[in-house]
């Protein structure tokens, strides 16, 4: 399992926003991963994807790294922000903007 | 792979006895609900954390037994 965790470390290391989903983002196999993919994408954020269906492992392991039961999960700069409702919440309030602002990643308004 | 919502709120009821609870059962097929969740005990919590205090109360159940549950926590108002 430590060497997954690694790779789930390095992954939200090297870029700037990660979502772990199912499907990717032009087929999101689910209709929670494709609302946050949405919302990036109407935000113009570019992120990585990484698609848990192909990886039984991850699909676990994900979970016990964040300590969260459910995909898709997202992470800016290294850090958890939440899965769908949040993430959603987020947006419609404006947070989501805020951190991206200070975090010094592009997005459009 | 379903779960009641009578059972979700009597796992909600244990964890937070103060709860304000409103759940919706959004399509009818015990797998998928909405719920809205007031406690005192979210204050001073992240976001996060308050949502991973209401799976923990649904003490594994969530992405197990119950696959959709849209979450919203609150504070109650002062």
């Amino acid at each position: 399992m430590s060497a997954l965790f690694d790779q789930i470390q390095n992954d939200i290391s090297n870029h700037d926003v990660v979502l772990f989903m199912k499907g990717n983002e032009k087929f999101p196999m689910c209709g929670f991963s494709a609302t946050v993919v949405q919302i990036l994408k109407r935000l113009g954020v570019s992120f990585k994807a990484i698609d848990v269906l192909q990886d039984m492992e991850l699909r676990e392991g994900i979970k016990a790294f964040t300590n969260w039961p459910t995909i898709p999960q997202l992470y800016i700069k290294g850090e958890f922000v939440g899965g769908c409702d949040i993430a959603r919440e987020m947006y419609q309030s404006g947070e989501l903007q805020s951190l991206l602002k200070d975090k010094g990643i592009p997005y459009t308004e | 792979m379903a779960m009641s919502s009578e059972k979700i709120i009597q796992f909600l009821k244990e964890a937070f006895p103060d709860a304000m609870i409103d759940i919706k059962d959004l399509v009818g097929d015990n797998d998928h609900f909405a719920v809205e969740i007031t406690s005192q005990a979210f204050q001073g919590k992240t976001r996060i954390q308050q949502h991973q205090m209401v799976y923990e109360a649904l003490q594994g159940h969530m992405g197990t037994h119950l696959h959709a549950l849209s979450l919203k926590t609150k504070v109650p108002m002062e």
